[in-house]
């Protein structure tokens, strides 16, 4: 990682001795810092997904062809075209207006109303888990790849423990839950344990584990007894209802996920802040040599952290699997444990910053669902914006030379020398 | 090549420990031969398998008793074991290691093949064709991990390779258009990956990861916005044609591989001898190899060490742009999302199980796609033997060989490692 992306930024510019907040403040508002950036970031994005909606429309291209002649028409099929591309990824992600105000004149439930906002909470929820795993990997010097393959093995486990075991209430998720955690946490472990022991890089031992959890996956669910009795695709049996993540129902498929997700972002964030492990954790990321001098031991450090990683990518699993999938098919995970890897670099691989990095994410997705049935354009619209906002993120030097920043004073001095 | 040189070096130097790595390698060809002759053999039924040399069940075949096969070839690779662990041929242990494996898979086969026939030249040919663009993307990684760029991005050059093949191979109908455009689809991926990685020094890794998701995303959403609705103008992509070298072509297994093919068959056959020749042998091999092992000296004695650095990774982008182009217009008709389903990653497995040569990744790739090709055989003729676990071979042989358990992988020193002049 660069130091770019973990350098602690003051929150406030120092200030200077004779200088009013208000001049420092305008000062630096219009220049590198990590709140600016991130916005550039996420409108560049949205301006070149609007480019490529236009540029990908017939309709608008033919239009294009008399564009000298009359560039109203061009124009004006562009801007209708992306505007209501983007208020429909707005609607989907947030709420659609004209429901809230259906549901205040009592024609549409309440219900209704939130659905949007419970998509965005549903998609959210395991890309918290994934990315902090990620952050916190990254944290201490590990690129963990690995939580794809991770928040498949926390599916399987959490699933198999959910339609075998038949406990109670409440203890039948906990354990359930706990095997999701378990199993990422094995998936983890196997790398840390390599790279200690042998020097082997984790990015490429956990790329290869990514993969061999997918097709063990795929093996796993035609198996008997894994299997749903009486199908014949891959779909293995339903996690037992006491095994689910409770859920309002209906059209609401926000669950108890979301909640946990807070939580566990809180423990993240107390635990590199505050514990002793976190510290090491910071000490081994921030120069191994320095920290095993220091008598921290660098490889303990390694197994534990991917083993903890693995187990958050594992938890994001188990919410995928018993929180809107409910059984094991070969694309239960979908891609949440490489959509991880984009929102903790967007949320600069800090707890909070991740949790809100998956919420951005979670209703772009939430949108991309309404952007696809409503205007009918892709939803890998998506996935192409949010390749695009990491990008610009990880190389703010490109934003700042599109947007001619200026290095904040006292904030970005560093960076700028780092970034050449 | 130099690994080799060293280990070789410091095996004679050091005084070495009883467990030496050829001694632990033994023992598990030791341990796997057992296992063959017992296990493999026990199942085999006693009936022939045949390895046919046509196309079918007919005609002329090599042929051995199903269970008698298992069972010699289990002892074969058990005595290569033994001869290793007993400190035989100490210089040429990779020869025995190599007879070992080859003797344990011989001993799969003839237990999976009993009672049932192979057909070589299909074997042969498909284990090509999947190893082709496997080749084609190490060596993209080859020449750019050589420089000191880690390219993760081997998968998004695929893809970017795969759609422009298709799309503007369609648009222009001439399969030549759609191969120069795929090798320009890779070459965009590896020039956003050299500008982000040499000019504004992001964690090559990151950029990697990030341009495969972006590849997909974008692909995918041209693909939904293009070529689903109107495949007939987008996405019907002229298919390279076979040739077919009159003389050649008629020796038995060898000719039809390798003589009546296409293109691309010869190409990537020629780049690994020429990428191994220009490596070894020209300066700018030299230089490559001295950017990637120490930037800092390559610097001090003149050498343009990001001009470089660029060069080759917008080189490999070409190769692997052509390596996607397989997918399109090569092995399937038209473009779908997501077509390439890994195979970036078996590459760039296969360029580490390779030692980061040209011809380390060339037996890699060959290995990966044999396993491929098994795993689709063994499910056509119902084997008890899951083919998912086959499709693990390449990430597992891969795990085993970075972790060192069969002698050290080392990449070259400055790989990944950004250069700032100063």
């Amino acid at each position: 990682m660069t130091a770019e992306t973990n350098t602690e930024a003051p929150k406030k510019p120092a200030p200077a001795d004779q200088e009013s907040f208000l001049s420092v403040f305008t000062r630096n508002l219009w220049s590198s810092n990590n709140v600016l950036i991130t916005t550039l970031s996420i409108v560049l994005a949205v301006v070149i997904g609007a480019v490529l909606i236009v540029v990908s429309d017939a309709d608008v291209l033919a239009k294009f062809g008399y564009f000298t002649a009359r560039p109203s028409d061009a124009l004006t099929a562009s801007w209708t075209l992306i505007s209501e591309a983007y208020a429909d990824l707005l609607k989907g992600a947030f709420g659609d207006p004209a429901v809230f105000q259906a549901w205040f004149n009592g024609t549409a439930t309440w219900q209704e109303a939130f659905a949007p906002l419970s998509e965005t909470l549903t998609y959210a929820a395991p890309l918290v888990f994934t990315g902090l795993s990620v952050a916190l990997a990254f944290r201490g010097g590990l690129f963990n790849i690995g939580a794809q393959g991770q928040a498949v093995l926390g599916c399987i486990v959490a699933a198999v423990a959910g339609f075998t075991f038949g406990l109670p209430i409440v203890l039948n998720l906990i354990v359930a839950l706990l095997a999701g955690i378990v199993g990422g946490a094995l998936w983890g472990f196997v790398p840390g344990l390599l790279k200690a022991r042998t020097g082997a890089h984790e990015v490429i031992t956990t790329i290869m584990l990514n993969y061999t959890a997918a097709l063990f996956l795929s093996w796993l669910v035609i198996q008997k007894g894994v299997q749903a009795p009486g199908r014949t695709d891959a779909i293995s049996k339903s996690v037992a209802e006491s095994a689910q993540l409770p859920s309002p129902g209906g059209i609401l498929r926000v669950h108890l996920g979301i909640l946990i997700a807070v939580l566990v972002t809180f423990g993240v964030a107390w635990l590199l802040k505050r514990s002793a492990f976190g510290f090491e954790i910071r000490a081994v990321g921030a120069n191994p040599h320095a920290a095993q001098t220091a008598g921290i031991s660098v490889g303990k450090t390694y197994v534990l952290l991917m083993a903890v990683a693995g187990g958050l990518a594992g938890l994001g699993g188990a919410t995928q699997v018993l929180g809107t999938a409910y059984a094991l098919t070969p694309a239960v995970a979908g891609n949440i444990g490489f959509d991880g890897l984009l929102v903790a670099l967007l949320g600069r691989n800090r707890p909070w910053g991740t949790f809100f990095a998956a919420l951005l994410f979670g209703a772009l997705r939430a949108g991309g669902n309404r952007i696809q049935s409503y205007a009918g354009i892709s939803l890998e619209l998506v996935t192409v914006l949010q390749a695009l906002i990491v990008i610009f993120i990880a190389a703010p030097a490109v934003v700042k030379a599109i947007f001619r920043l200026r290095a904040a004073r006292n904030t970005a001095a560093g960076v700028s020398l780092a970034k050449g | 090549m130099s690994t080799a040189t060293v280990e070789e070096l410091t095996e004679v130097a050091a005084p070495e420990p009883f467990w030496s790595r050829q001694r632990r390698l033994g023992l598990a060809l030791v341990l796997i031969g057992l296992l063959a002759a017992a296990v493999f053999g026990s199942l085999a039924p006693s009936e022939d398998a045949r390895f046919t040399l046509s196309e079918d069940a007919e005609g002329a075949a090599l042929s051995i008793n199903g269970q008698f096969g298992a069972v010699l070839f289990g002892l074969l690779a058990l005595a290569a074991g033994g001869a290793m662990l007993a400190g035989l041929a100490r210089r040429r242990s990779n020869v025995l290691l190599s007879l070992g494996i080859l003797a344990f898979v011989l001993s799969f086969l003839c237990w999976q093949v009993a009672g049932n026939f192979m057909p070589l030249v299909d074997t042969t040919e498909g284990t090509l064709q999947l190893a082709l663009p496997l080749i084609l993307g190490a060596l993209a990684g080859v020449l750019g991990e050589r420089s000191g760029v880690v390219n993760v991005a081997i998968e998004g050059q695929f893809l970017m390779g795969a759609f422009a093949g298709a799309l503007v191979g369609t648009m222009a109908t001439s399969v030549w258009v759609g191969l120069i455009s795929a090798a320009l689809g890779g070459v965009i991926i590896a020039a956003i990956l050299a500008v982000l990685s040499i000019r504004y020094l992001v964690d090559q890794t990151v950029v990697g990861m990030v341009l495969n998701l972006f590849a997909l995303g974008i692909t995918g959403f041209l693909y939904e916005r293009l070529m689903q609705p109107d495949a007939q103008t987008y996405n019907t992509p002229p298919q390279m044609p076979e040739w077919r070298i009159p003389a050649l072509a008629d020796i038995p297994v060898v000719g039809p591989v390798l003589f009546q093919a296409n293109l691309l068959v010869w190409v990537a056959l020629a780049l690994v001898v020429v990428i191994h020749f220009g490596l070894s042998r020209t300066r700018w091999g030299l230089r490559t190899r001295a950017v990637g092992e120490h930037p800092t000296a390559a610097d001090t004695v003149g050498i343009r060490v990001r001009g470089l650095r660029y060069l080759n990774v917008l080189l490999g982008g070409v190769v692997a742009g052509i390596g996607g182009a397989y997918f399109t217009l090569v092995a399937t008709g038209n473009f779908t999302k997501n077509m390439t389903a890994g195979a970036g990653f078996i590459a760039l497995a296969a360029l580490i199980f390779g030692r980061y040569t040209p011809f380390g990744a060339l037996g890699a790739a060959l290995f990966f796609g044999f396993a491929q090709k098994l795993a689709t055989y063994l499910s056509a003729i119902e084997s008890p033997v899951p083919s998912q676990f086959l499709n693990m071979l390449p990430y597992l042989a891969t795990l085993i060989a970075v972790a060192g358990l069969v002698g050290r992988v080392r990449a070259p020193a400055a790989d990944g490692v950004p250069y700032i002049k100063g």
